[in-house]
């Protein structure tokens, strides 16, 4: 057996309000490729930033042992300097910068007061050779697409004489032959000794490249998986993933009455605001009933936010085609939000600090903030009613708080979720679409937002909840959408879905592509 | 770590109570001179322009920590304009209407380029800071122009007599000024009132808390004491109504309606703010033609106090507007801020500057103790936050 180079010990992370991370174990050996798969959310992610001291050490309980011994990192640059290099999904590169900057950026090589240019440039070509760019690392790095981004990352990585490779989702953003190079580059430096853990959604990828697959599961390792012969099933995977038992986690569905149409999309399309030639959302159709819940299941990426947000008054991208009839009739939006909530479309970003919530403001003015109109006789704000409003909505949804003067950055993920949702309650809409509507917030408050997604649609609203959670979508839907790579791939009635077949069909839509 | 009452009551009022402790400071190093009734006067009539172009400022920053570079030229540019059309025996209300118009005309025309084409504000203000003062020097063709209109210099605040005369003849006691306040203070004390009797009645609030009663008390002997100190003067200064108004006027904006909301969403988060269906642009455009509007409201009281245009007038005013905001407890990243701290901004800067003046220390110090207050309120704002986090 080969050696134990990394072990995380007993790590217990926790945020205000949620436990990323539950005593997780996990064993990396020397000069092997380890995958960890599970859901977003599961806490991927955070260990990795556990593990290379975004997370200092102190904010979470456990061990890190490394080569042998205990570790205490509190800054990125102490794992670095372990060779403990993480590239993360976003590409972390500054376009207007030449790829040799780049790569030694924080790292410059020569003296303090004086970069030694010629020696950078040298260097970085030679380490540019060894991911296979045959670019000069003078190139700017704008000039690039992103796959070759990707490789000078890993450059970049290399630059810091990495041991212990860490690679979250490193072909989210890649074609098919950029993503398949990238996997070979991998396992070329697996022959040349090096240790790897890669992130990925792809399981046809881990399955290729990975020695061993851990799975992570709400905060917990739930198990590790041999895969020395790379052909193992998708579906074991996936079985390990998603195999949580259903109990109770999802309020049952009371006077459930359908009614007709309510808004209908078709032939949907979006191009992404600063690539013109990218979809982001590709020949789109959907419709939702009066009193229904839709869901639309897909991974980060997959086009969701894009769609609902381009539904709603264009707020993303170019709409290039398709139309929207609201009741049957067919309606124009302009490009506003404003005429969206005209229309009785309510959009809930998934984002809820940045897109959703005015942090440094009370709860009161948050819930009044998409309607004031209703609370202005021409232009003055009645307060008074301000305030029953506000009081009126955090009673509706129980709101913790001492008062609704409180700031609604003071509150707890969960109650700042529902004040998002009382605000767009307070909208009136009659069409609510609901952006990943539980993301980080605990299980209690996840089953209150349940509950009250529930009372919108036996109140004839309807509701399009987009969530990259399967079981909550095949808990709370009536009828699901499986969107993958910018198009709908699938739709199913809920009595009629599973974990199993949903996945299934995303795999499937991912190798035909 | 246990909210101690006071310490909260503390960090709330954190520069009341250095105005106060300065005024303190002041009343024993310049043997009470500071509390002069001639020196209060003084106080208002030289800082009126900061009161009015903070007002604006205050609405720039509040969209976001966005300040408007322009607005000392744009003074100086608006007063030539103003002082040259009144040499010409053009109707001095003539005269203040185009300076009005004229303000928010440059005001609108640099919101549009942040608005609508996402020029920095710091840019497109820098380039009106540069051009309006060259403007004013052609306008002015680089000579002082006297303003001599006196229907003018009375209603603006200049000359001799630019004070509220006293209607009720008392002699060295002006009993108009004091019976103003008199009537104003019973005002606020009645809509103070009135409105805790009617959200009681509505059933919105239970109780009174006593800081706010203690806030009303403190408030209205303030005002009282000055308009007493002000009527053993000469009275109420002219300039003193247009400061005034402007400031219940902005402080009732940011308060009760929907744009002034809007700012504080904007500033506070812009995305949020867009999805909410308010059209943002419009808030920034609307922050910098108002700015431009009140700019040229100080041209105005400007020219009138001096009783003459040059090309230098106004230089550092847009300093002095964004330092009483900041000192204010405006955020510089927008969002939060008051009018009625940025008054106590104005009013700390103001008794500073005066209580040095009158201990004779040079203006090089002055300028460096306003700098270090600067630096010190905003520390003190930060770290207080930082606590909290």
């Amino acid at each position: 057996m080969a050696k134990i180079l990394l072990e995380m010990k007993n790590i217990t992370k926790t945020f205000p309000g949620v436990k990323a991370l539950d005593n997780v174990n996990f064993q990396v050996e020397e000069g092997e490729i380890h995958a960890l798969v599970g859901e977003n959310g599961a806490g991927k992610s955070t260990l990795m930033n556990v593990l290379s001291g975004i997370y200092p050490y102190g904010t979470y309980e456990g061990d890190i042992i490394y080569e042998g011994e205990t570790c205490r990192f509190n800054t990125i640059r102490d794992s670095e300097a372990k060779g403990i290099v993480i590239i993360h999904q976003e590409l972390a590169l500054v376009p207007e910068m030449s790829i040799g900057e780049n790569m030694y950026l924080g790292n410059e090589r020569g003296k303090k007061a004086f970069i030694d240019w010629g020696t950078t440039y040298a260097e970085a070509d030679r380490y540019l050779k060894m991911v296979g760019l045959s670019e000069s690392s003078k190139t700017l790095v704008r000039e690039i697409g992103t796959g070759k981004q990707q490789l000078v990352e890993i450059a970049k990585a290399l630059a810091k004489n990495a041991r212990l490779l860490i690679l979250d989702e490193p072909t989210s953003s890649l074609n098919e032959e950029d993503s398949r190079a990238l996997l070979d580059l991998m396992l070329g430096f697996k022959k040349r000794g090096m240790t790897m853990i890669i992130i990925s959604h792809k399981l046809n990828e881990v399955s290729y490249v990975a020695d061993k697959i851990t799975v992570v599961r709400d905060g917990s390792t739930i198990e590790t998986i041999d895969n020395h012969d790379h052909n193992i099933d998708e579906d074991r995977i996936i079985r390990g993933m998603v195999g949580r038992e259903i109990t109770n986690r999802f309020p049952k569905r009371e006077n459930v009455k359908i009614g007709e149409i309510n808004m209908e999309v078709d032939h949907w399309t979006v191009h992404h605001p600063l690539y013109p030639e990218r979809k982001v959302v590709d020949d789109v159709s959907l419709y939702v009933r009066k009193g229904e819940v839709v869901g639309i299941y897909g991974l980060m990426g997959a086009g969701r936010t894009e769609l609902a947000m381009s539904i709603f008054g264009q707020s993303y991208g170019t709409l290039t085609g398709g139309t929207l009839k609201l009741d049957g009739k067919e309606v124009r939006l302009k490009k506003s939000p404003r005429d969206a909530i005209r229309h009785k479309i309510a959009y809930v970003t998934e984002d809820r600090k940045g897109n959703g919530l005015v942090l440094s403001q009370s709860i009161k003015i948050n819930t009044s903030l998409a309607n004031l109109d209703s609370l202005a006789s021409g232009t003055v704000i009645d307060k008074d009613k301000e305030y029953q409003v506000a009081e009126e909505y955090r009673e509706k949804l129980s709101i913790k708080t001492p008062s609704v003067e409180q700031l609604v950055g003071n509150l707890s993920g969960g109650n700042q979720q529902k004040v998002l949702l009382a605000k767009w309650m307070y909208a009136e809409p009659d069409i609510l679409i609901l952006d990943e509507p539980t993301r980080g917030i605990d299980v209690g408050a996840k089953y209150e937002i349940y509950c009250i997604i529930n009372d919108l649609a036996a109140a004839g609203k309807s509701v399009i909840m987009i969530s990259s959670e399967l079981p909550e979508v095949l808990g709370m839907s009536d009828r699901i959408y499986i969107m993958n790579a910018s198009k709908i791939i699938g739709e199913m009635k809920a009595s009629e879905a599973s974990q199993e077949s949903i996945m299934a069909e995303i795999l499937k839509s991912g190798r035909g592509a | 770590m246990k909210n101690n009452p006071a310490l909260e009551f503390a960090k709330k009022n954190m520069m009341v109570i250095a105005l106060v402790i300065v005024v303190i400071f002041f009343s024993i190093s310049t043997g009470g001179k500071i509390l002069y009734a001639q020196n209060i006067n003084n106080l208002i009539s030289q800082n009126g322009y900061v009161f009015i172009l903070a007002t604006g400022m205050l609405l720039c920053i509040l969209t976001g920590g966005n300040i408007d570079l322009s607005v000392g030229s744009v003074v100086c540019f608006v007063g030539a304009v103003g002082a040259v059309m009144m040499e010409r025996n053009i109707p001095f209300i003539a005269a203040v209407l185009v300076m009005l118009v004229v303000g928010m005309l440059i005001g609108m025309f640099q919101g549009f380029w942040i608005a609508w084409i996402s020029v920095p504000p710091f840019i497109a203000t820098l380039a009106g800071m540069y051009a309006f003062r060259g403007f004013s020097n052609v306008v002015l063709q680089g000579f002082t122009i006297s303003v001599e209109n006196k229907a003018f210099l009375d209603i603006f605040g200049g000359g001799a007599t630019c004070y509220i005369p006293d209607f009720l003849h008392g002699g060295d006691f002006n009993i108009t000024c004091m019976l103003a306040g008199i009537i104003l203070v019973g005002l606020y004390i009645c809509i103070t009132v009135g409105g805790w009797l009617k959200s009681r009645k509505k059933g919105l609030t239970d109780k009174v808390q006593t800081s706010e009663i203690l806030r009303l008390a403190a408030v209205s002997a303030l005002f009282l004491w000055i308009f007493y100190k002000l009527a053993n003067y000469k009275g109420i200064p002219t300039v003193l109504i247009w400061i005034g108004l402007i400031l219940v006027l902005y402080g009732y904006i940011t308060k009760y309606t929907a744009i002034g909301r809007y700012f504080y969403a904007v500033g506070g988060n812009e995305k949020a703010t867009r999805l909410s269906g308010v059209n943002t642009k419009l808030v920034y455009f609307i922050a910098y033609a108002n700015m431009g509007l009140l700019a040229g409201l100080a041209g105005i009281l400007t020219i009138a106090r001096q009783a003459n245009a040059q090309p230098t007038f106004g230089q550092g005013y847009e300093m002095d507007a964004i330092a009483a905001c900041f000192i204010g407890g405006a955020s510089a990243y927008g969002g939060v801020g008051k009018v009625t701290g940025m008054i106590i901004g104005a009013v700390l800067m103001g008794v500073i500057n005066q209580g040095m003046s009158i201990m004779g220390i040079s203006t090089n110090y002055q300028r460096a103790v306003k700098g270090v207050v600067l630096l010190v309120a905003v520390l003190v704002d930060i770290l207080s936050k930082k606590e909290k986090a």
